[in-house]
């Protein structure tokens, strides 16, 4: 008696904590929270199975309680021989038929979505110039980094992705070296970057991320890729139109050789070109995949370091002077690689700050 | 088995288990690695929930904890559930269905051996220069890029340790098909013998699979060869397939044997036979045999294409409805029952919801569109530790306090047995339940450590909280059989007064040679017929006395097993060291001679004579 009132004790703290976090996660993070349409035909599809399963579970537990309730051998007496039951093939039925029937209630909707969300057809859609339509990204998953390419625009990104609202946005997924998977739980499910083929799909956001807590929607690698794997995060920023159009033609317009302001910048900008960092960063928008290492055309505008890192000041020092610390096993070299075997000194590691903090397209 | 350590030293008692063909002995064997793998796979678990009850923890660093992952998971499928599961299976069956051994004892041996070796080969690189770190699944983008040995002892080991399983698959298949006494037709087998059956069939496709990828996988990372690599033409997502086409049949090995072992144990403690019998029959063979036709549901991001997410989407799905079958006739066996909750009652019971929360969170995955939210985050991690951890462990535990009276002739204390239950029924659900929301909330399974403030730091310190109460009471079940084992009280025959097969109506301790004259099977339940009948003796023979024909022991097993061990040392450091080479031919040349002097050598066995027999009553050898 004592294990039924546990169990629907426990029965009803579940349900009311479901409802507690529905209303909970963070909005930049949580599958509950979708941010545009793919990811919410899949809360629709986990509320629908949800529904049907609690129904399930609800009809178990009643005969369950019912049973070990009513059938102790304490209450039906120690000596009884109950009578031996073969079975019963009308029961047998209506328990293999109704959940036939459930499962179909379930799985109707479930290959609808399938084909809807593999639908990339509008990836090659062009307008009357001749244009794409649509946006498309290609994203190249690197140990632990991101690299987002836009090849209609003649642009190229890493870490933060920029996207615009409202319309649906295309994403071709490979894996430089070994297998990651591309994740915002926000904006939709996941599609794996594998290593010898490209995977298409699509994702749509409804606003703008300016109103979330960070300005940003958090990416994640979501398949086991080596020991920096959970620090594999990027970000999503998600533009108006108008916006997004802006941050094109001003990325477009970036170029490699611009003369930052401050002296310490410029004296940054010499060690980034002389210590060949710049042999793997592009710090210009506008080019196309084929770099070692990420572009640090957008470092200013980013919401982190290294795609994990709060970004401060002393974050970007630590992260040059020991990378493989922060992120195990990442390809960056150490400085005393680049360095003639020294660390870089600290006046050396602010002025390379003052000038990466300085790359920006935004105003 | 305890009257025979009595009288023999340890040396003796020693080389006996080392050598020994008895199916009962080697239950043993099984139940002591298996449970020692358990307390390794337990501690690594342990070492995840320190390491993630915080935010940006550093208990562990980032490339150890993927050693600790891998080989807990590892540990805790291939060298703690299936050994332990075996374990069972060598204990009972034989016996269950009236055998006087397994078909193939020697075999029934080197499976075990080659198990051990293997599990101990895996467990070793942990000394010499670190665990495999690429997660169980091993996916062949990251194994071969992982540096040092780790996954080269991964697919040696398991090597070594598969082939282990797959001759006891094929024993129990052959055992179950050719060794059943008179009477006991395929339906009137108890669900136990039929669930091996048919998870010995499961193994019999389901491994060779494991070992071809294995072998791809070893090729690739010591011979140079180029399967996986894609820039010479090879394919990752082969690995995938084969792996899967392995790893999905393999959770049904798992959690089968222990459908089977609710079964009895629902029967038993209702004092009722099982509600829908050859439903239960349809529905066990009908799970194993969809278990080969969804394996691509692990691969629903994978990019298969709608198509193929469809298609298996939809047969996932059907998988439900054999399984509830299963629920409902479980259900309806104990309605109109008389249930007594011992210790491995209350497992059982509580079985029922755990399994159903695992069951529904396996069909909300099936549903592909959704797969892509849930696939590789906490969610799926919660959803296959409710039917592993659910379905599998309660069922080894619940199957631990039925049949250790079976197995020992003594029965383990109910009191603490209740008290480890609750514990760890409770500490169960706090540490899984809680993770389905965290997947829910975007964080990805695999991760060494997480970013503070993104919603996960509260749950994750309940889940690690929980955990704790895992360990109390796994220390407690320790403490409870060294404590039953020190006592040694002999309980007899059908020591749970209700019990209804076989098995139960052997006098206690079990004779070596098990059954003295053959019995004859006359319905299913056939102990609980001739209980109801007043028959003392509880069986009725088909045979007169007679002399009984029996195997002897032998070292070869061992010797074979050894072989193999030492010469994947040699396939391992291959290239590397200069002594690589001649201990690999060593290896196998001590394998292959074992294997020889097996071949050469005509051991016929002896005979028991019935003049001894007559004047025997129990187990003394």
């Amino acid at each position: 008696m004592i294990k039924g009132i546990k169990k629907w004790r426990l029965f009803s703290l579940v349900t009311a904590l479901m409802v507690f976090l529905s209303g909970c996660g963070e909005e930049h993070l949580s599958t509950l929270t979708p941010a545009g349409q793919v990811g919410r035909d899949q809360l629709n599809l986990m509320v629908l199975s949800t529904g049907i399963m609690v129904l399930v579970i609800i009809v178990v537990l009643v005969v369950y309680l019912l049973t070990i309730i009513k059938f102790r051998r304490s209450k039906v007496g120690e000596d009884v021989i109950p009578k031996q039951v073969e079975g019963n093939h009308t029961l047998e039925l209506i328990w293999t038929i109704i959940p036939i029937i459930l499962l179909l209630i379930l799985a109707v909707p479930t290959v609808i979505a399938t084909y809807n969300l593999a639908d990339v057809s509008g990836m090659d859609k062009k307008d009357a110039k001749g244009n794409a339509t649509a946006v498309t990204v290609n994203v190249k998953a690197n140990l632990y980094w991101w690299e987002f390419e836009y090849p209609d625009l003649g642009i190229i990104t890493a870490q933060e992705l920029v996207v615009p609202t409202k319309e649906k946005v295309y994403f071709n997924l490979k894996a430089a070296d070994v297998k990651h998977s591309f994740w915002i739980p926000a904006a939709g499910g996941k599609l794996d970057t594998n290593v010898e083929n490209i995977n298409k799909f699509y994702l749509e956001f409804d606003k703008p991320s300016a109103g979330l807590e960070d300005g940003v929607f958090y990416g994640k690698c979501a398949e086991l890729c080596g020991p920096s794997h959970a620090l594999m995060d990027f970000k999503v920023k998600s533009l108006d139109r108008d916006d997004f159009d802006k941050w094109v033609a001003n990325m477009q317009a970036s170029k490699e050789a611009e003369t930052p302001e401050t002296d310490l910048a410029q004296q940054g900008q010499e060690l980034f070109t002389n210590k060949t960092c710049i042999g793997c960063h592009a710090v210009s928008g506008a080019g196309t995949t084929g770099a070692r290492g990420p572009s640090l055309a957008t470092f200013g505008d980013r919401n982190r370091v290294a795609g994990f890192m709060e970004k401060t000041d002393e974050n970007v020092k630590a992260w040059i002077n020991d990378p493989e610390a922060h992120k195990p096993g990442n390809t960056m070299p150490q400085p005393e690689d680049i360095n003639s075997g020294k660390k870089f000194t600290d006046q050396e590691l602010t002025a390379l700050t003052e000038y990466l903090m300085g790359l920006s397209v935004e105003e | 088995m305890s009257s025979i350590a009595q009288k023999k030293g340890f040396g003796a008692t020693l080389w006996d288990y080392l050598t020994t063909v008895d199916h009962k002995k080697i239950a043993i064997l099984y139940l002591v690695t298996g449970g020692f793998f358990f307390i390794v796979g337990g501690i690594e678990a342990m070492l995840i929930r320190i390491q993630l009850a915080k935010p940006d923890n550093d208990f562990v660093s980032a490339g150890l904890y993927n050693e600790i992952i891998t080989m807990h998971g590892t540990t805790m499928i291939f060298l703690a559930a299936m050994p332990l599961i075996f374990a069972f299976m060598n204990a009972v069956v034989p016996l269950q269905i009236g055998a006087r051994d397994v078909a193939f004892p020697f075999l029934n041996s080197l499976g075990f051996w080659m198990f051990f070796f293997g599990g101990i080969f895996l467990n070793l690189s942990w000394f010499l220069g670190g665990a495999p770190d690429a997660g169980w699944t091993s996916y062949a983008s990251l194994s071969l890029a992982s540096p040092g040995h780790g996954i080269d002892f991964y697919a040696l080991g398991l090597q070594i340790s598969g082939g282990g399983t797959l001759i006891a698959g094929i024993n129990f298949l052959v055992t179950i098909i050719n060794m059943r006494a008179p009477g006991m037709t395929y339906m009137r087998m108890p669900l136990f013998t039929w669930s091996t059956f048919v998870a010995s069939a499961l193994i019999l496709f389901a491994f060779p699979p494991l070992t071809v990828g294995l072998f791809l996988m070893i090729f690739d990372r010591m011979f140079d060869a180029n399967f996986f690599d894609h820039t010479m033409g090879g394919n990752t997502v082969i690995w995938e397939h084969l792996f899967w086409i392995f790893g999905h049949p393999e959770v049904y090995i798992l959690i089968l044997p222990m459908f089977g072992v609710f079964s009895e144990i629902f029967a038993t403690f209702s004092r009722k036979r099982l509600f829908g019998y050859s439903a239960m029959v349809f529905a066990t063979v009908l799970i194993g045999f969809l278990g080969f036709m969804v394996w691509a549901h692990h691969m629903f991001t994978t990019g298969l294409g709608a198509t193929a997410n469809a298609i298996f989407a939809v047969a996932t799905m059907a998988i439900a409805v054999p399984t509830g079958v299963k629920i409902f006739n479980w259900l309806l066996t104990m309605w109109g029952g008389s249930i007594k909750f011992t210790t491995a009652m209350l497992y059982a019971v509580a079985f029922i919801p755990m399994f159903v929360i695992g069951g529904v969170t396996g069909v909300m995955q099936a549903s592909a569109p959704l797969d892509y939210q849930l696939h590789d985050s906490y969610f799926i991690v919660a959803h296959f530790h409710y039917v592993i951890v659910g379905g599998t462990v309660l069922g080894l535990l619940a199957g631990l306090h039925f049949y250790w009276p079976l197995m020992f002739n003594t029965m383990l204390d109910e009191t603490l047995g209740k008290i480890t239950f609750w514990l760890f029924l409770i500490g169960f659900n706090l540490t899984f339940f809680i993770q389905h929301f965290l997947g829910l909330l975007g964080m990805p399974r695999r991760v060494f450590t997480y970013g503070a403030d993104q919603g996960w730091d509260l749950f994750n310190l309940i889940s690690s909280f929980g955990a704790i109460f895992m360990a109390v009471a796994v220390t407690i079940l320790l403490i409870n059989i060294v404590k039953t084992i020190a006592q040694n009280k002999a309980v007899g025959r059908d020591p749970w007064g209700d019990g209804r097969t076989l098995e139960w109506a052997i006098p206690q301790p079990v004779p070596f040679y098990n059954f003295k004259q053959t019995p004859l099977v006359r319905g299913l339940d056939t102990f609980w017929i001739e209980k109801q009948e007043g028959n003392k003796e509880g069986m009725t023979y088909a045979e007169p006395v007679g002399d009984i024909h029996m195997p002897h022991n032998s070292f070869i097993p061992f010797v074979m097993a050894f072989g193999l061990f030492v010469g994947a040392f040699g396939a391992l450091y291959n290239g590397e060291q200069a002594w690589a080479v001649p201990v690999l031919i060593l290896g196998l040349l001590i394998t292959f001679l074992s294997m020889g002097t097996r071949s050469l050598k005509d051991d016929l066995g002896y005979h028991i004579h019935k003049e001894d027999l007559m004047d025997k009553k129990g187990g003394k050898h």
